[in-house]
């Protein structure tokens, strides 16, 4: 399938076994990175280019240098595992194939920084994974690689799991912070930074699950080695996810940077039923959807991406083929965004529940001609004015509709305009029964 | 029935409660804990919780009512949660909400009379590789035909 040798989803039968792990090498980077320095570790995270994978590309390296080395209070890890950015399913994956170099990435990042107690928050609905994990982590811990002064070296780390109880907005890093706290998990304003100012007023460290997956190999084989991988700006490799029309839907882990085409005719074995693309989501819900035109030859990397105005995000592509009904995708997602928006910001909370409306009565063939302007204005005043990223996540993919796919928005309309009375009140009718 | 925790889940708490600095931190878990042994989270399992661990009503209300996943009424006891985000909708996740829907005779956020089945919809559940799915209680059913949804039903229907 790929001629590609992956570095977190091996082909190693039963990975995920610690046996199969310890016998394949696993944990030899962390033994390793026990006699390295904290400087030296984080030395060789930054060289090796690692950006986070939770979607915001920061450089790894550089945020775990933002901890300060002393201070009296306890310092805190967590690791993101609430993925639930619509179309993204990678982070289950680690947790199913190879959570042993998650559990090893994240003992290296404690002893990096110094850490003591690490939490990996996980979405409430993955308790199949949630099971997976604890029993790779209890393992680890049978073995003596996680708990009080690991093998001899006067280095001691806890590993917890928090469940979660559905709520999308905790993976947003500060709202996940109170939600471990036993709070409501609402934002928090930054400045004051996680790094001074975490968890319980704590120095605090937050990396997605994949990021702290690459940190074994990037340890064992130095940061030179993985900062060829790929696309030079956005180093190493990449989890896919493909899925909507395509054929054979699923995680990929390919360099980043491989083309879009390869990821949807070579790997996905094309888009169902041989229809042509209409849109396609590169990387979670979120992000700015593409057009057919822009897919030739767009490499998948977030350097790469914003040639055409999006983003990486989390490596989640979804496939739209040409019957795709474009109002009614984004609707849909828009009404995500109106569920999960915390409420704190009048922009945000607002602003969904009215893109919301605007959107549905578009779609049940009752726009009126000012409603797309409507719209655009609206996702407007939402992007840029809210206290976490959550209000352009929920702006982009409308904003980026209206302009890359204005005749469908048009048509939809025009049509309803054109509708005799007698239908529009019919189709009123309906609407206000719903 | 009186509201009280079983001796595991009580030791299960006290593990819990020892991974963390504060006890409100607990909460989460304690809240589960409540809606696997009492089915859901009634005012007075609320009040329990938060006298287990010294946190007012209020806010044990506010926390419970944040989160989605924890039933603040009663539910069935299979709790079908449909995936009908965007690529589960692609894949024909409104499908499976009718089909689901006529089959038993109930509405979204329905239960059916003999309090077996309730019927939701989901936001993605991080399995949008093997649309269309739903989850059930705590697990997975993925990739759904009409066939495979009668298979499943008419188990579910079968067991006590
Ligand atoms: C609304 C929202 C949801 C997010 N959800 C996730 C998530 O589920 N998982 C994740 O790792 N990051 C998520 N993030 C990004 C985190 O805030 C944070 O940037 C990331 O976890 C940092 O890890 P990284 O540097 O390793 O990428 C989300 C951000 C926002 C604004
Ligand atoms: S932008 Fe939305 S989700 Fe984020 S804090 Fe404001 S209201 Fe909450
Ligand atoms: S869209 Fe249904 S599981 Fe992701």
């Amino acid at each position: 399938m790929s001629d590609f040798e992956p570095i977190i989803l091996r082909n190693i039968p039963d990975f995920h076994n610690i046996e199969v792990y310890m016998k394949n090498g696993g944990y030899g980077a962390f033994k390793k990175a026990l006699k390295m320095t904290p400087e030296a570790i984080i030395e060789e995270v930054k060289s090796s280019g690692l950006r986070g994978r939770g979607g915001a590309c920061f450089p790894t390296g550089m945020k775990w240098s933002f901890m300060p080395q002393k201070t009296d209070k306890p310092k805190y890890l967590c690791a993101n595992g609430d993925e639930s950015e619509p179309a993204s399913f990678k982070d289950r994956e680690i947790f199913e194939k190879n959570p042993h170099q998650f559990i090893e990435g994240t003992l290296i990042a404690c002893h990096a920084m110094g850490i003591k107690t690490a939490y990996v928050y996980i979405r409430g609905e993955y308790y199949p994974w949630i099971v997976m994990l604890q029993k790779a982590i209890d393992d680890a811990y049978s073995k003596g690689l996680i708990g009080k002064n690991i093998m001899g070296s006067g280095f001691s780390t806890d590993i917890f799991i928090h469940r979660g109880a559905g709520a999308y907005i905790c993976g947003e890093e500060t709202a996940l912070l109170n939600s471990i706290e036993g709070k409501r998990g609402m934002p928090r304003f930054k400045p004051p930074f996680p790094a001074n100012f975490g968890l319980w007023g704590c120095p605090t460290t937050i990396n997605n699950i994949e990021t702290l997956a690459n940190i074994p190999p990037i340890i064992e084989k130095g940061g030179e080695w993985f900062s060829k991988i790929g696309e030079p700006k956005h180093a190493g490799t990449l989890l896919y996810g493909l899925s909507g029309h395509i054929n054979k839907p699923g995680i990929y882990e390919l360099p980043s940077g491989t083309l879009l085409t390869d990821l949807i005719y070579k790997y996905g074995g094309g888009v169902k039923d041989n229809k042509a693309i209409k849109m396609i989501i590169p990387g979670g819900s979120s992000m700015p959807p593409l057009t057919a035109d822009e897919i030739e030859g767009l490499r998948m990397d977030n350097e790469h991406l914003k040639t055409v105005n999006s983003y990486i995000g989390t490596g989640g592509i979804v496939v739209m083929n040409e019957d795709t009904d474009i109002v009614k995708v984004i609707k849909r997602i828009t009404k995500f965004y109106y569920h999960e928006s915390c409420g704190q910001c009048t922009p945000c909370r607002e602003g969904c529940g009215w893109m919301l409306k605007i959107l549905d009565r578009i779609d049940k063939g009752m726009g009126r001609n000012e409603d797309i302007e409507l719209l655009r204005d609206v996702a407007n005043n939402i992007e840029g004015n809210t206290i976490c990223a959550f209000g352009d996540a929920a702006a982009w993919p409308v904003k980026w509709a209206i302009k890359k796919f204005m005749p469908d928005f048009e048509k939809k309309v025009k049509e309803s305009v054109n509708l005799p009375v007698a239908n529009k009140v019919h189709a009123l009718r309906l609407a206000v029964q719903e | 029935m009186e509201i009280k925790f079983t001796e595991e889940n009580l030791k299960k708490l006290e593990r819990s409660k020892s991974h963390y600095p504060t006890n409100d931190a607990a909460l989460m878990d304690a809240l589960w804990l409540a809606q696997y042994q009492f089915g859901w989270l009634s005012a007075d399992v609320m009040k329990y919780v938060g006298s287990l661990l010294e946190i007012p009503y209020e806010h044990v209300l506010g926390v419970a009512e944040f989160y989605t996943m924890y039933n603040k009424k009663p539910v069935g006891k299979h709790h079908l949660q449909v995936c009908t985000n965007v690529s589960c909708m692609l894949c024909g996740g409104y499908d499976v909400v009718d089909y689901i829907s006529n089959k038993l005779d109930i509405g979204l956020g329905e239960t059916t009379p003999d309090g077996k089945f309730t019927l939701i919809e989901a936001e993605c559940l991080g399995s949008c590789g093997t649309a269309p799915m739903m989850q059930i209680n705590d697990y997975y059913e993925e990739n759904l035909t009409k066939d495979k949804i009668d298979a499943i039903l008419d188990k579910l229907a079968k067991t006590e």
